[in-house]
């Protein structure tokens, strides 16, 4: 459990890292919190030429919260985002998913920004970067793009984003009013890769009836989906919905996998237990702030 | 301040060392040690056809690579079966190196010598070895239908057939008024260790000797392996245990592959080599623990009283029977429990499956056994609509029965009589504890919050420290330090305290000067091991012994230096003293000065001393004949047969009837393991056991697929329960003395972990209504048996209406 050789590079700056990872060509990564990368190292099961480390490039590590919404740079520690109240306030399902992330010794040094670059569909804010209709911030030698998240995933660790580049932010747009989220997982243990997680939206309209319900699942699919549940329950007033509905509808929706935890089956139950779960949840906190 | 400690919560000495990182493990020692890695079959049955190392030849840093061409004599046979027993009939055990054929994912292959451990990983990875597939056989049902052969001359699979009865079972079932015969399944799971096996070895050669450093259970026997496989004298070897991250059972075995190829190594490349184990290699090369298929009838009158019982098990014993029938035996002999069997037969079929190898876990067959007979206890109690703490107390032996006499042979080759023990006793406070005849209120309460609670208990007799012996050596030096050492090791149970506290009490001294070795071959030369919760019972007793000799030899002495009768004697806090007679004492190290008649004055201490030395009288030796220089004894303790520990757990479930996750929201312990050295440290045993006890019962598992290979081979999918899994645990204290040693101890190391299975199965049954035959369970797959029309519900569930039924 050590790793092949590689090359380790520690640019100063963005630009810098992008210099190194063209002329170091495809086996070159980027080495964010490591907390992915260095294991599958260890393992054998990822072998890159160079460790592209920008932990020391300047102006990634901060969380800047306005109306629009949050954005996250790549620097920034699941830790660091579960206790931005800035970032919470603007979109609560950020602390609420980040709670969810690992244990905290992992969430100190994982960021919220590698674990998207990293697409792995047991994660939680890949999840919820769908769910809130979210956009990446690329780096490449040709310039800055954004990519919108449903461009982005392309596969269980795969991304759109090929060749030297790095992801340095990750844009969660504001919650809409009168709207109320939540998030809910089951997992083996505490802080484990949820086997089954759901992050929910719900939005009112004026008659504090239901309007939009959106869901979004952890370790279902092999890409971060989001399923529009509206249908089940729209016009609904929202004390009183037919949630379970809503949960039925999911499990109509998704096509999870079965692996050495859960099965396919188990997951499908999961979705609609959480799903009913959340939305009350939600639909709670939208009333509330209807009031 | 009192040197009287048995018995006392002292804290643990051994831990501010260990907390602060001040141990030294295995991997601390050698930094620049040569690094040892292994090439390991990714086959789970195969013949190796080709080792070609060629492309790994050019690699810097490359020292030495090993084949099983490079063993010769002692070497090039196959590994020691440890213990060989008559109904082994087909023992089969691994080469160091796999001399053709490999029967496991894991099994070492090549052994690569490089600068450091990432370097001989690059070799490894480079060695291309060709192999030639074989048919793969997993689990012990696929083992039993011996479709396939894992050893191509055992046909049937079966490595032994482990057969004991105590009477003729069929006519007395036959004659039982109701009997009941049921199927179950208990999976794999593994000891764990937070430190993997390692060791470290270095060649002296200008003295021609060898020292080896290894993680282990056992170091003496290990340097006996050593010596007699690389044909080395046993004095040119010592074998050290430093301080062990935790065994739990997987480190008794021995001689391992590792702990012969490394010093191998040393002594051929004349240099340091070390390996250490990581944690995949600990999953696919160790030891696991636990799979059996039991197959169960049992005969019972109309009060639930057992009247026959007859056990017909599969026990998965993994690719190889390097350390015998062992976990067999002692489920055979173990499942007998706290009860009166009037007839009993058991048969144990222990079956080589493609799947590494299987020696003791903490609990080392007695968790199977406890499963056999507390679900059997519980289905008793449901056929008959009984409570199920009323059919126990009704079949336990009461207290005026002991001895008690299984007419069983256990484990050791010694009788099962069980000492001592009140059964019913534990059941009582077990009862009070965990409350028992409140469970129906608290159900109730459960279901208004959606939950369904069940209750579960199970109770266990363990028997505890298995000779043959273990010695103590206890030495007072000038200075008033006591050394005392044991050959047996430690992995962290507080054998530093406990034997410390031994030798405070015995000797009156203060717990501050003594100092206790372990497993250091250096200090003590003859040991069996760290197993079979012994430690505290074998070594505990020889240190007393030998406490007492020194005790009797420092009276002799002093007695008369002081020109009194030893009989008035007393040691007080490291003071020889007359009793009752304030001024007539002198220091017991003193005594230790006196006691060597050789005494240049280097130091204060033999200064002093001569202020107490007499003439001798011209006509006698100095040292006397018998009698030897020093104030030091060593001792020995050997019990006629094992002493019998008991408990009883008890477990409250709630269970979200929604998702199926299951929640152990109490845990109850009544543990007896008669007199009791330190309480703190009993209950952290229990702590531990218990823990391990809630992960085999719901989280562990190892997941092999049909072609052998582990797919949770890694803490992330091998689910160990951490902090947050392990609930809250009320424990009450029996305390039974055993009358077979001085102390009146029993064994506590494995009792926490032996329960937990059966007592979190009758507990999910008693939630959910529907039979639970395998373990352990988890949240999917209870799921699955609550919506299949066929699991079997429950009566009680019947009778209970409502619970059972899907929402
Ligand atoms: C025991 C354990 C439990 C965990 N549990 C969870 C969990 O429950 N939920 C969860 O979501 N995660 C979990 N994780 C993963 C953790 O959240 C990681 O931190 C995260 O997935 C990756 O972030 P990182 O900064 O550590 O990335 P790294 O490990 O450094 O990199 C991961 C991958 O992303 C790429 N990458 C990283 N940053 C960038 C960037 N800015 N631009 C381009 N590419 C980049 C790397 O090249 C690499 O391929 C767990 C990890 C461990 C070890």
């Amino acid at each position: 459990m050590k790793p092949a050789p590689f090359r380790y590079a520690d640019p100063g700056t963005l630009e810098e890292a992008i210099a190194v990872l063209s002329s170091e060509g495809a086996g070159a990564k980027v080495l964010a919190g490591g907390q992915s990368l260095l294991p599958l190292l260890s393992m054998r099961l990822a072998a890159p030429t160079t460790l592209v480390d920008i932990n020391r490039v300047p102006g990634l590590d901060t969380v800047e919260a306005t109306g629009d919404g949050v954005t996250v740079g790549a620097l920034v520690r699941h830790n660091a985002l579960l206790h931005d109240a800035a970032a919470a306030r603007v979109q609560p399902l950020l602390a609420r998913a980040t709670a969810n992330v690992a244990h905290p010794a992992i969430r100190n040094r994982g960021t919220t920004v590698g674990s998207i670059a990293h697409a792995d569909p047991s994660g939680e804010m890949t999840s919820v970067l769908a769910l809130t209709d979210g956009h990446v911030t690329v780096a490449t030698p040709s310039g800055v793009s954004t990519v919108e998240w449903r461009d982005f995933f392309v596969g269980p660790l795969e991304t759109s984003v090929h060749g030297p580049a790095v992801v340095t932010s990750a844009f969660f747009p504001a919650l809409p009013d009168r709207s109320g989220t939540a998030f809910a997982e089951v997992a083996r243990r505490k802080g484990d890769y949820a086997v089954c997680g759901a992050g929910v939206v719900v939005t009112l309209d004026a008659d504090r009836r239901v309007a939009a319900v959106r869901a979004s699942y952890v370790s279902v699919g092999l890409t971060p989906e989001v399923h529009d549940l509206t249908d089940a329950v729209v016009g609904q007033p929202a004390d009183s919905a037919d949630w379970a509905a809503a949960g039925a509808l999911a499990r109509t929706l998704v096509d999870p996998d079965t692996d050495i935890h859960a099965s396919a089956d188990y997951r499908r139950l999961l979705v609609g237990v959480l799903t009913e779960r959340t939305l009350v949840a939600a639909a709670a906190e939208a009333l509330g702030g209807t009031e | 301040m009192t040197t009287k400690l048995f018995g006392e919560p002292v804290r643990r000495r051994e831990d501010a060392r260990l907390i602060v990182g001040k141990g030294r493990y295995l991997d601390d020692i050698g930094s620049n040690a040569l690094a040892a890695a292994f090439v390991r079959s990714p086959h789970a049955h195969a013949r190796v056809v080709d080792i070609d190392v060629d492309g790994a030849l050019e690699v810097e840093g490359l020292v030495a690579i090993y084949t099983y061409e490079d063993l010769h004599g002692p070497m090039a046979e196959p590994l020691p079966v440890l213990i060989p027993h008559p109904q082994l009939h087909a023992p089969r055990t691994g080469y160091p190196l796999a001399n053709g054929e490999v029967n496991h994912v894991g099994e070492p292959v090549v052994m690569v010598v490089a600068t450091d451990r990432y370097v001989a990983e690059d070799v490894c990875d480079r060695i291309v070895v060709t192999y030639e597939e074989l048919p793969v056989v997993v689990g012990v049902d696929a083992a039993r239908s011996a479709t396939h052969a894992v050893h191509a001359e055992i046909p049937d699979n079966v490595a032994a057939r482990h057969h004991q009865e105590t009477g003729d079972v069929e006519p007395a079932l036959a004659a039982s008024p109701h009997t009941l015969s049921f199927t179950q399944y208990i999976e794999r799971s593994a000891c764990m260790p937070m430190e993997g096996k390692g060791v470290h070895a270095r060649w002296d050669d200008a003295d021609s000797s060898l020292r080896v450093y290894s993680s282990t259970q056992a170091s003496t026997s290990v340097r006996a392996a050593i010596a007699a496989k690389l044909e080395l004298s046993l004095d040119k070897v010592e074998v050290i245990a430093p301080d062990v991250g935790g065994g739990f059972g997987v480190k008794i075995n021995h001689p391992w592959p590792e702990e012969l190829m490394v010093p191998l190594a040393a002594i051929a490349l004349q240099a340091e080599v070390k390996w250490s184990e990581d944690r995949r290699e600990h999953f696919i090369s160790s030891a696991h623990e636990r799979q059996q298929r039991q197959e169960i009838t049992v005969g019972y009158d109309d009060d639930g009283r057992i009247t026959a019982l007859d056990v017909h098990i599969w026990h998965d014993n993994g690719a190889y029977t390097p350390y015998g029938i062992i976990v067999p035996i002692v489920t055979a002999t173990q499942l007998v429990g706290p009860y009166v069997l009037p007839v009993y037969r058991v048969i144990v079929e222990s079956v080589y499956t493609n799947t590494v190898i299987v020696t003791p876990y903490r609990g080392a067959g007695r968790p199977q056994g406890c499963y056999a007979m507390e679900r059997t206890m519980d289905r008793i109690a449901d056929a008959l609509g009984l409570d199920r703490a009323l059919v126990r107390e009704r079949n336990l032996i009461r207290p005026d029965q002991f001895p008690y006499d299984h007419h069983l042979t256990f484990q050791d080759g010694r009788p099962v009589i069980y000492d001592s023990g009140d059964y019913p006793g534990l059941l009582d406070k077990l009862k009070a504890l965990v409350g028992w005849s409140a469970a129906e209120e608290l159900r109730a309460a459960a279901a208004e919050r959606g939950k369904l609670l069940g209750v579960g208990m199970a109770m266990y007799v363990e028997g505890t420290g298995p000779g043959p012996y273990e010695g103590g050596h206890v030495q007072v030096l000038g200075s008033g330090k006591v050394l005392v050492s044991t050959g047996l090791t430690s992995q962290g149970q507080g054998h530093e305290t406990v034997f410390a506290q031994i030798v405070a009490s015995e000797l009156g001294v203060p717990i501050e000067d003594i100092e206790v070795t372990t497993g250091d071959t250096r200090r003590f030369g003859y040991a069996v091991g760290t197993f079979a919760s012994r430690a505290a019972v074998m070594s505990g007793n020889a240190i007393a012994l030998a406490a007492r000799g020194v005790r009797e030899k420092a009276l002799r002495i002093a007695a008369d230096v002081l020109e009194v009768d030893p009989g008035d004697l007393e040691i007080d806090n490291g003071v020889v003293q007359v009793k009752g007679t304030p001024g007539a004492s002198m220091p017991l190290r003193t005594v230790a000065v006196v006691s060597n008649p050789l005494r240049y004055a280097f130091d204060e201490a033999a200064k002093q001393a001569t202020q107490f030395a007499r003439p001798g009288s011209d006509d006698k030796p100095p040292v006397a004949v018998g009698d030897a220089p020093g104030l030091e004894h060593v001792d020995y303790y050997s019990p006629i047969r094992s002493t019998f520990a008991s408990g009883a757990h008890a477990a409250i479930v709630e269970i979200d009837p929604a998702t199926w996750e299951i929640d152990v929201v109490k845990y109850a312990v009544v543990h007896d393991c008669g007199n009791v050295v330190n309480p703190m440290i009993v209950e952290g045993q229990v702590h531990g056991g218990v823990a391990q006890g809630v992960g085999g019962a719901l989280y562990e598992r190892m997941v092999y697929d049909k072609d052998g290979q582990l797919q949770n081979a890694s803490f992330m999918d091998f689910l160990m329960p951490y902090a947050s899994e392990v609930p809250d645990i009320d424990i009450d204290h029996q305390q039974t003395p055993s009358p077979l040693n001085a102390l009146g101890i029993k064994g506590a190391g494995e009792a926490g972990v032996i329960p937990g299975t059966a007592a979190i199965a009758s507990a999910i049954e008693d939630a959910v209504g529907r039979r639970i035959a395998s373990m352990p369970i988890s949240p999917t797959e209870l799921y699955d048996l609550m919506r299949n029309d066929d699991s079997e519900l429950t009566a009680a569930c019947a009778r209970r209406s409502g619970t059972g039924a899907m929402a």
